[in-house]
């Protein structure tokens, strides 16, 4: 017979408040099997955690109950509490009586009996716990970082640092990512590029870091300590180990006519191209959609001039298998598509560009050398409409853009117009917005400037509608401070796209099994207490994939991602989780249910001799569980067509207590 | 009729014992009644010739059978499966239920089985003798004055009529024809009860389910019901026999039934074929496959070896838990 104690926690007045708790403790008090029950303030303080442990050994308690918040919140201090006074960690159970009953109840009746009933499905569970140990599983001292823009980089750089090996995992021909793509940063207006390739160099240099370039994450099992992963390193037809990127091949290739994806479709480039002068690795890729000796064997230009040997047309994809300890999620970010804003006429004029594309077009190194030139016919562009929002904060067109701030567009938008304005001040410049939103150290001191020294018409009011007419651009607008209608004719109309995920994080979180929310944003295990961290353990999160962010902010916050890493991987072994499957081999009949929906890969199948009631024996085909690999997700219980299987810890029948108790 | 005669059957197994392919053979033979056909392990020419049937009544799926009846056989097996057999067949295959070495399959064509009990509507209780009359059935009676004549399409089985393929999808030998896999009409009587009201369709299954005695016929007659310990048989599960306390736990043990062959059920229909108080227990199972279907994609449980299992599996085209109440339907 076991001997519970209940301690009912007031957490101050957040469960007192709605919640009678005298009456809790009293009530459970006369619950079989329970042997002393009690209320207090804070039973998560030092006073509370003794009082407890006081209990346990005058009332000789096999097993507790703390009635309190969630247990993701104090689960792990109870636990602690119970093994200082000897009892076994996992003879305690925590009844929610805030989260899930205080803070959304009103009054105290509702309050009290619903704590009551949580109360006792914990005493019924408690009764049908058991003793549970722990295993250890050894740790891979060894990171993987997806994604190699800025946040990844940071990320790599720290955890290389810290001494321990690091992978990156890009899947463009470049490290580098958006930064790479962008002229100036706000608010110190230092050149991105300036700023952003010595980092790429330090990552290509670093003893501790290999770079897989042009390559995809193909799979991820296992778990924390222990991922195996397979990277899909795509053929790029140039042999890395060979190729010097001196740049011949890009120079005689005669297919010169392919979309330059770098500078988002506004020049071309060769079939075989190296993306930008910096780019690392510095190694040239084939673009096998383009490339006239892949497609059909005819050509082979670049064999011929290569000195070093290094073109390779029978080159495959090649996959490589490697077992990290953590792994980095930094995929970073897109501009949305703007197919759904006929409004801004997109598609219908080469004049009218995103704002990426205005960083490209201003660009030294972009298609115009930095002159900012109209993409239609080249001329200098006299008056110029920047728009803002187009997509971010879009509340009631949720199927069109998205429903959250981009966070990043009024900075940089009040950037493009100080620079234009700077450099050539015989331009007149608007900006449409709905709010000017500069949170952040010399920000707002950055968007006086523009409007204050620079003279930037910003007006507040959004554009309706931008027409095409002849070389000019009709724009239509709504200046709300003095409410009247606006017609500007605009020679360039510029677009701060909201921006999005990359389409390569969904799968990826599948993959991972790590959640994310409605825009496909990673979530944080914590908003504000653990921001860069996965709720699924071992899996970090780096930059844009987590949330619209700036650079500094990104960089502030791969480097949080990069400590966590290596706190990680500085361990030896990690105590693992005792809540477990486990199979009973007496009732599984070998039909693999449980394997197929286990996505830890934690069950494998062996023939094992049963002896039969008539003392022969029979070979039959069990389940078996690798505990350490194990997460106790419990999918596989619920697919046991036999009910062999059963989680250590929640057991079926603890369950089933459990709703039996509130069902009473 | 059946397309192929009992001697064909006979001559095929006579043939692969002399060969020496298979060391016994699983058929069916006469019970207490002409229609009460049971299955049975026949070793030897002499037994064949003697007591093997094969008729209108050979309902009986053995695909269950090879769990048990390989389990300590010497040598190879011989079954006959008839095409919906053949379902049962590969879904205890992917189960890993028995091993594949130790069965000599051999496929055989079937135009449907008769029910018994449309039988006895017609005829009354006391059939001393049914004959095969090629498309008729001669029942005799106790007390029928004269030998009836049934026409046997006016009897065939329910799972006949909606039979879902003629194509055998497992075998190492075939007899006769292979025919095709059919679009029936099975879902008709699942779609009805959908359109009840709630109150409507939990008087249904009061009425149907109450006459349940709980003999667990429909359990041990079920390909899907293989389990080492039967739920129903383990104390430790909280589900083990026992008398109902309540009108509503007395339909638990078919609702958990069809909980655990759902996604597995071949739709064979021998839950309904042996239940002995005629609960059409089936349509619990075709509802389930009927929403698998809707929420998953049409899949056919035994079509295959191996096959992907919707219920688990993951997919990123599966159904989000939200949309499972309205079906696919809103999708567009």
């Amino acid at each position: 017979m076991q001997r519970i104690g209940v301690f009912v926690c007031w957490c101050g007045s957040n469960i007192a408040g709605t919640v009678d708790v005298k009456a809790v403790a009293e009530a459970l008090g006369k619950e079989p099997g329970v042997a002393f029950s009690t209320d207090y303030q804070y039973m998560c303080s030092q006073a509370g955690q003794d009082m407890i442990k006081a209990a346990i050994h005058e009332h000789k308690l096999t097993g507790i109950v703390v009635c309190s918040c969630s247990p993701r919140m104090h689960e792990a201090t109870f636990r602690k509490t119970a093994a200082a006074a000897g009892l076994n960690p996992y003879m305690v159970e925590i009844a929610n009586i805030r989260e899930q009953c205080s803070w959304v109840h009103k009054d105290i009746p509702t309050g009290t009996e619903k704590a009551i009933i949580l109360g006792r499905a914990a005493i019924a569970k408690v009764s049908l716990n058991t003793p549970l140990t722990p295993g250890e599983t050894p740790v891979t001292k060894r990171a993987l970082v997806i994604g190699g823009g800025i946040a990844g980089i940071q990320t790599a750089l720290d955890i290389a640092d810290a001494g321990f090996p690091v992978d990156i995992v890009e899947t463009k021909p470049t490290i580098g990512g958006k930064m790479a793509q962008l002229d100036k940063t706000f608010p110190t207006l230092d050149c991105a590029a300036c700023i952003l390739t010595p980092k790429m160099v330090e990552v290509a240099q670093h003893e501790n870091i290999r770079i897989f370039s042009y390559s995809e994450v193909e799979s991820i099992k296992g778990f924390v300590g222990n991922f195996d992963v397979t990277i899909k390193k795509k053929a790029r037809y140039v042999r890395e180990d060979l190729c010097t990127g001196c740049g011949a091949c890009v120079e005689k290739c005669p297919m010169k006519k392919v979309p330059n994806e770098f500078n988002l479709g506004m020049d071309n480039r060769p079939a075989v191209y190296i993306p930008f002068a910096q780019a690392v690795p510095k190694v040239a890729t084939i673009d096998p959609t383009a490339c006239n000796m892949l497609k059909n064997g005819k050509c082979g230009i670049c064999s011929k001039v290569c000195t070093a040997g290094a073109i390779d047309y029978t080159q495959k994809d090649e996959f490589i298998e490697e077992r990290y300890g953590a792994i980095v999620a930094a995929t970073g970010f897109n501009p949305i598509s703007m197919d759904k804003f006929d409004e801004f006429a997109y598609s219908q004029s080469k004049d009218v560009i995103t704002s990426l594309e205005f960083e490209r077009l201003t660009n030294a190194a972009g298609p115009t050398a930095g002159k900012l030139l109209r993409p239609s016919d080249g001329r200098h562009p006299q008056t110029i409409v920047f728009v803002q929002c187009v997509g971010s904060r879009c509340a009631a067109c949720a199927e069109k853009g998205k429903e959250y701030c981009s966070k990043i567009c009024c900075m940089y938008t009040a950037k493009h117009a100080m620079l234009t304005r700077d450099k050539y001040p015989d331009t007149e410049v608007y900006v449409f917005y709905i709010d000017v939103r500069t949170p952040g150290k010399n920000f707002d001191e950055f968007y006086r400037r523009a409007v204050e020294e620079y003279g930037v018409n910003y007006i507040k009011g959004m554009v309706g509608k931008v027409t095409p007419e002849g070389d000019k651009l009709k724009v239509q607008a709504s200046d709300l401070i003095a409410n009247k209608q606006l017609h500007i004719d605009a020679d360039l109309v510029v677009l701060a796209a909201a921006i999005e995920p990359d389409k390569s994080a969904r799968p990826l979180a599948t993959m991972l099994t790590a959640s994310m929310d409605t825009n496909d944003f990673f979530t944080e295990a914590h908003p504000k207490l653990r921001p860069v961290e996965s709720p699924t353990a071992g899996v970090f999160l780096s930059g844009t994939c987590q949330g619209p962010k700036d650079i500094p902010e990104t960089v502030s916050q791969a480097g949080a991602a990069a400590s966590k890493v290596v706190g990680l991987l500085a361990k030896d072994k990690l105590t693992g989780n005792p809540c477990v499957a486990h199979s009973d081999e007496l009732m599984c009949n070998g039909c693999s249910s449980c394997e197929r929906v286990c996505p830890y890969g934690a069950i494998t199948y062996e023939d094992k001799e049963f002896r039969q009631p008539d003392r022969t024996t029979k070979i039959r085909r069990v389940a078996s569980v690798n505990p350490a690999v194990c997460q106790g997700c419990g999918a596989c219980t619920v697919a046991c067509p036999s009910g062999a299987m059963d989680l250590k810890g929640f057991a079926s029948m603890q369950i089933m207590a459990e709703v039996d108790a509130i069902c009473k | 009729m059946q397309a192929l005669t009992r001697k064909q059957l006979i001559d095929k197994a006579v043939s692969l014992l002399d060969s020496n392919t298979v060391s016994a053979v699983l058929g069916w033979k006469r019970g207490e009644f002409d229609y009460d056909i049971t299955p049975a392990v026949f070793t030897s020419a002499d037994e064949l010739n003697r007591e093997f049937i094969w008729n209108d009544f050979c309902g009986a799926n053995f695909s269950k059978y090879l769990v048990s009846k390989t389990d300590r056989l010497e040598g190879k097996l011989l079954v006959f499966l008839k095409p919906c057999d053949t379902y049962s067949f590969n879904q205890l295959l992917t189960e890993h239920r028995f091993d594949r070495e130790k069965v000599y399959a051999v496929g055989i064509p079937c135009n449907g089985m008769a029910d018994i009990d449309k039988i006895k509507k017609i005829t009354g209780d006391g059939i001393s003798k049914i004959t095969d009359n090629g498309d008729n059935l001669i029942v005799e009676t106790l007390y029928g004055d004269a030998p009836v004549e049934i026409d046997k399409a006016d009897v065939l089985a329910e799972r006949c009529i909606n039979c879902k393929s003629k194509k055998h999808v497992a075998y190492d030998e075939l007899l006769g024809e292979d025919g095709e896999v059919i679009s029936s009409n099975r879902f008709d009587e699942v779609e009805k009860l959908e359109k009840m009201t709630p109150d409507e369709r939990y008087a249904f299954w009061q009425n149907e389910l109450s006459r349940c005695i709980r003999c667990n016929a429909c359990r041990d007659v079920c390909p899907a019901c293989t389990c080492e310990k039967c739920v129903f048989n383990n104390p430790a599960s909280g589900a083990e026999s026992k008398a109902p306390s309540s009108s509503f736990e007395e339909k638990m043990f078919h609702i958990i039934r069809a909980f655990h062959v759902a996604g597995r059920c071949t739709d064979c229909g021998e839950c309904s074929r042996v239940c002995p108080q005629n609960i059409p227990l089936h349509l619990l199972n075709r509802k389930f496959i009927k929403d698998i279907n809707c929420f998953y994609g049409e899949y056919q449980a035994g079509a295959e070896v191996g096959s992907r299992a919707p219920l688990v599996d993951y997919t990123t085209d599966d159904i989000e838990p939200c949309d499972v109440f309205n079906g696919r339907d809103t999708d567009a």
